[in-house]
């Protein structure tokens, strides 16, 4: 009898509404202090002017933003961020399609490989770009030497890969890549792995050859999954600052300056909070354009 | 339309263990319906993708149309598969899931529409051509796999259990309907299958394949009525063959050959003290569970089959004489298995 009245009274309290709340809260408390309240901030602070070391704080309205619009850094930063994007994008998609494709038929070694491709995605942002920082610098390049040995430069016209406004692009535009493509990869292997066996023996008894079955049936199958890589990794590209700031700080001459790069650098580096916040601001309405595209598109996108 | 032969054919998928198919040599007729039939696990697929140049043999060769196809890619085999699953492409619509094995062909563009709706008005599916695949029945899918096999009119149709992912009613319709389809269309078909019923209904010839053997290769009739050993014996026929062991022999017969002494014709008969245990009504039939009761048989277990229009009676715990024709007997060597010829037996 005593069993029976602790089971009905455990089966009640967990009904109750302040046990439910109490469950939850963590989830909203994370959501409202990590993101809601520095969004919400950001939001006060764009339309202000608010400095760093000022204790006075103004309402000015929407002058943060036309100041901003107005001044060619930010256009730079915003036309390099399209750049970095779109390009990074293009070219994690594209290798972790092949790669994908590539590990999906058993081979000798695969696991082995399928760790090592993994392993950047594993390793901390930071030390992996400060790896990457010593691998592409003026002096001590590996990069370099190797080239210097095999004779393609001298060591007086050797590229300097972040010293120069297009090589430093391409530079940070590579690091960004190594790092998102095993990510990726792993999302397409899920979306390779769902399309049964049997689909391409069809394709392969009907008469298609490799590059058919490819474009027509496998890529086809694999797009919604596709899609939810382009996804990830346009949001994952477009708020990243790490690789830029270890790498470039924005240089030379802003040539790989980013729009979350810029507004580090003006609202905390150079102490100007609204003009930084006003910044972030817009990257909002981009990545939810996209964001809804995307998810639209996916969710039209034919599965059975 | 062509013939497929296999010589010697074996396919061992890990080294040091027993082949998925072993040795099997077979020779279809011209546009014949070739059913292999066997348990799972008998090497049935893997035979079958062996055909399709899905698989590559370990040993052997495979010929179609005289020719070896054993390096040939499956495209250059002029084979069509249907496949269980029916493997049709999610993404494309009806019309374009037929169309494709027309475009990987290079067949001119001109051509398909024509193409296709032949196919498709042969298998009476031409209202969905706009449709895709999710949009259809099991029924419809399944058509949808056919009229894309047979849309580019292949040497050698091969079928892979296409029926077993529908439910009991439509098979049977489709069982019809594929049999009409190879009348019309003649061309040579091989079927694998696990369901004996669709074997016996639909083959011109089976081959029974058990752990990854020919076990026998006949027209139902002669592999249900003469099995060439006790597993055929067994292994066709619900419920399966009575075998009775004596000695260096296994006697086998037939339920529906197990009957009261005098509803069996004939004075050459053999005669049983028969103690029914109990009685499985199935309408058209029943069945009767039960064993032998003295002599040198006492207690086998040994069922007999009765059809709707003999005379009732014959309820759980009753004991009466039934008798096998010995015309019906068939003989089995007991070490082998085999086959042997009808040996004279002091029966009680």
């Amino acid at each position: 009898m005593a069993v029976k009245l602790a089971k009905v009274k455990s089966v009640g309290s967990a009904q109750s509404p302040l046990l439910g709340a109490a469950m939850f809260s963590p989830a909203v408390l994370y959501i409202l202090l990590i993101i809601g309240a520095p969004f919400v901030l950001a939001v006060f602070y764009a339309f202000s002017d608010a400095r760093i070391a000022s204790t006075e704080i103004h309402y000015v309205g929407l002058e943060n933003f036309r100041s901003i619009l107005q001044s060619p850094g930010f256009r730079q930063a915003l036309q390099n961020s399209i750049v970095f994007t779109v390009v990074a994008v293009a070219i994690v998609v594209i290798c972790s399609t092949m790669l994908s494709l590539a590990l999906e038929e058993p081979f000798w070694g695969r696991g082995l490989v399928r760790f090592l491709i993994l392993l950047p995605f594993v390793a901390p942002v930071s030390l992996g770009t400060i790896g990457w920082k010593w691998i592409l610098d003026s002096i001590y390049s590996v990069i370099t030497w190797v080239l210097v040995q095999m004779h393609f430069f001298t060591p007086f016209n050797a590229p300097m890969w972040l010293g120069e406004p297009r090589l430093a692009m391409g530079s940070v535009i590579c690091v960004h890549c190594w790092r998102l493509i095993p990510f990726a990869t792993v999302v397409m292997l899920a979306g390779s792995g769902a399309i049964p066996r049997e689909i391409p023996e069809a394709a392969s008894i009907d008469g298609a050859g490799f590059w058919r079955t490819l474009f027509q049936i496998k890529i086809p199958m694999m797009l919604p999954i596709i899609l939810v890589a382009v996804l990830f990794s346009t949001v994952f590209t477009f708020t990243d600052m790490t690789v830029v700031f270890i790498l470039t700080a924005g240089g030379p001459f802003d040539s790989t300056q980013t729009l979350p790069s810029l507004a580090f650098a003006t609202g905390i580096q150079g102490s100007d909070l609204a003009a930084g916040a006003a910044i972030s601001l817009f990257l909002v309405p981009v990545l939810v354009a996209v964001a809804f595209f995307m998810l639209r598109v996916a969710s039209r996108a034919e599965v059975t | 339309m062509a013939v497929v032969e296999t010589r010697n054919v074996t396919k061992v998928f890990k080294e040091g263990e027993l082949g998925a198919v072993n040795n099997v040599s077979l020779v279809t007729h011209e546009g014949e319906f070739l059913v292999f039939l066997g348990p799972s696990g008998s090497g049935k697929t893997t035979l079958l993708r062996m055909i399709a140049g899905l698989e590559t043999p370990t040993a052997g060769e495979i010929l179609i149309g005289g020719r070896v196809v054993n390096n040939l890619t499956p495209r250059e085999r002029r084979i069509a598969m249907v496949f269980q699953s029916y493997a049709l492409y999610p993404h494309l619509s009806v019309y374009k899931n037929i169309a494709f094995p027309l475009k990987a062909q290079n067949v001119p563009k001109a051509q398909h529409r024509q193409k296709v709706e032949w196919a498709a008005g042969l298998l009476g599916i031409g209202r969905l051509l706009d449709r895709k695949p999710r949009e259809l029945s099991g029924g419809e899918r399944q058509r949808v796999a056919l009229a894309r096999a047979i849309v580019r009119e292949p040497a050698v149709f091969l079928l892979d259990e296409p029926l077993s992912n529908l439910d009991a009613k439509l098979r049977a319709s489709a069982r019809e309907e594929l049999e009409q389809f190879h009348k019309n269309v003649g061309t040579t078909t091989i079927y694998v299958t696990h369901d004996q019923v669709e074997a016996m209904a639909m083959g011109d010839r089976v081959v029974v394949l058990h752990q990854g053997t020919v076990r026998q290769i006949g027209t139902p009739k002669e592999v249900y009525e003469d099995p060439a050993d006790t597993f055929v014996a067994t292994f066709l026929g619900s419920p399966p063959m009575n075998l009775l062991e004596f000695s260096d022999i296994i006697v086998g017969f037939r339920p529906e050959g197990f009957l009261p002494s005098d509803l069996v014709p004939g004075s050459k008969q053999v005669t049983f003290r028969y103690r029914i245990k109990y009685v499985e009504y199935l309408g058209a039939e029943r069945v009767l569970y039960g064993n032998i009761e003295g002599g040198s048989f006492e207690s086998k277990e040994i069922i007999s089959r009765l059809s709707w229009n003999m005379p009732s009676g014959y309820e759980a715990g009753a004991v009466h004489d039934f008798s096998v024709a010995e015309s019906d007997l068939r003989f089995f060597d007991r070490k082998t298995e085999k086959r042997t010829h009808p040996k004279p037996y002091p029966w009680q």
